[in-house]
């Protein structure tokens, strides 16, 4: 298949008492990512700069809402108190939300939008490919269905930061300037809370040194392709993973979870 | 009492909700067929996490059974070994292409992150049937789908990408 680099071999996994809550905070914090840029990329639907890319990030939201979805299910189901994947998308508030800052920046212009999601598409691609091949059967079985899309997703918006960066005078400012706001969100997501340094500890989720290391590989190889310079320097901000979240999460979340707030239990 | 051999017949009958030209035995979305005495056995396997088809199919099984009585039905979801288009069947490849819709050219999984803008796989246009054809968006009307147009005959058609 597409891979980049070598499979690391599978981390010999070593559960203590406290991994299955440890394994269902971060499988939540997987879905809650998901969701919150689903959402976003949801609402450039009908308002895409052209009906083709208004597609693309339609059907990127879709799969992301599904690899979500099978998240909510298995942490559902890790938690064991009867909650449903309804109840963690739509009963939680901003505060127990555990999604890392940068998914819920709101998405500016269509530069704004394009560099969210080639921050995220490098960690999120890279990620799923180590995820696939631990020791959690059904992270791995989630992993290996969502890296395929996530392929795609890679391609489609590392190839948009190419095109804007080395395109017009316009389209360059736009995306430097986006670069500017965003690349202080990029270090959050490899950087480990407390959650994920005890799942690394226990062998359930890899390294992030050679991540880190994969991921800044192709960033730099589509910077270069893009005549940008690679940011550097930038102060990274940090908060989401747990709980402190910027204001925007907030209206965000007041319009996702609307429906089921104030008419609790309504279904299609 | 039903037999194994029995539920794949009528499984045959069930047809993807968007294109509906291929049933789900077409589509290789039906993993297993199991029967323990009354109780069956239907595990699927999504083709995309998102697909909203997913649902339907899963009600559409369960009222095919039940139009032969058959009531104690389990459908379970599997997610690995995840979906490929190489399961799709020779059959079901001919008929999307009478239907208008460019069946996958395997061997050509795009994604990888090398082939940044990389050549267009050759896709076949079904209306004219000339290979001089260009992709136009990588995501198509459904998650399963690219969207092509033929320099021929000039038609925009959909293509199902090979997904593996």
């Amino acid at each position: 298949m597409m891979t980049d680099s070598p499979m690391p071999a599978p981390a010999a996994a070593a559960p203590t008492p406290e991994t299955p809550a440890q394994l269902f905070a971060y499988v939540l914090q997987l879905a809650d990512t998901s969701l919150i840029l689903a959402h976003r990329l949801s609402e450039w639907c009908g308002h895409g700069p052209i009906l083709e890319q208004d597609l693309a990030m339609a059907n990127i939201a879709l799969d992301l809402l599904g690899e979500a979805r099978s998240y909510y299910q298995y942490a559902a189901e890790l938690e064991g108190q009867g909650r449903t994947e309804d109840d963690l998308a739509y009963l939680r508030s901003a505060v127990e939300y555990r999604n890392p800052l940068l998914v819920e920046q709101p998405n500016g212009d269509f530069a704004h939008t394009i560099v969210r999601q080639f921050i995220y598409d490098c960690f999120h691609y890279h990620l799923l490919l180590q995820l696939k091949s631990g020791p959690d059967a059904q992270l791995a079985a989630i992993a290996e269905k969502s890296v395929k899309e996530a392929a795609y997703h890679i391609k489609w918006s590392s190839e948009w930061v190419i095109r804007l960066g080395d395109g017009t005078e316009e389209s360059r400012r736009r995306v430097e300037k986006a670069l500017g706001n965003l690349w202080r969100y990029a270090g959050e997501l490899t950087t480990p809370s407390a959650t994920e340094k005890a799942l690394q500890a226990a062998g359930y989720l890899p390294d992030y040194a050679p991540l880190q290391q994969q991921i800044d590989a192709h960033a730099a190889r589509v910077f270069e392709e893009a005549t940008l310079p690679v940011p550097q320097g930038v102060f990274m901000q940090k908060g989401g993973k747990d709980g402190r979240h910027s204001e925007h999460l907030g209206y965000l979340l007041a319009e996702l979870q609307y429906l089921q707030r104030t008419y609790p239990g309504l279904q299609w | 009492m039903p037999t194994e051999e029995h539920i794949w017949q009528l499984l045959e009958d069930v047809s993807d909700p968007e294109v509906p030209v291929l049933s789900i035995l077409d589509l290789g979305i039906v993993r297993a067929v199991r029967v323990e005495g009354e109780q069956v056995h239907v595990t699927i396997t999504p083709t995309y996490s998102g697909c909203p088809a997913m649902n339907t199919i899963a009600t559409e099984i369960r009222l095919r059974l039940l139009a032969e009585g058959i009531t104690k039905l389990q459908i379970h979801n599997q997610l690995s070994p995840a979906w490929t288009t190489d399961w799709m069947s020779a059959a079901g490849r001919q008929k999307l292409e009478e239907y208008g819709i460019a069946p996958p050219v395997d061997g050509t999984a795009t994604g990888h992150l090398l082939n940044l803008f990389g050549a267009d796989t050759a896709v076949r246009c079904p209306l004219c049937k000339s290979e001089h054809t260009h992709l136009v968006s990588q995501f198509g009307s459904t998650a399963c789908k690219a969207h092509y147009q033929c320099d021929d005959c000039l038609e925009p058609f959909d293509y199902f990408k090979c997904h593996a």
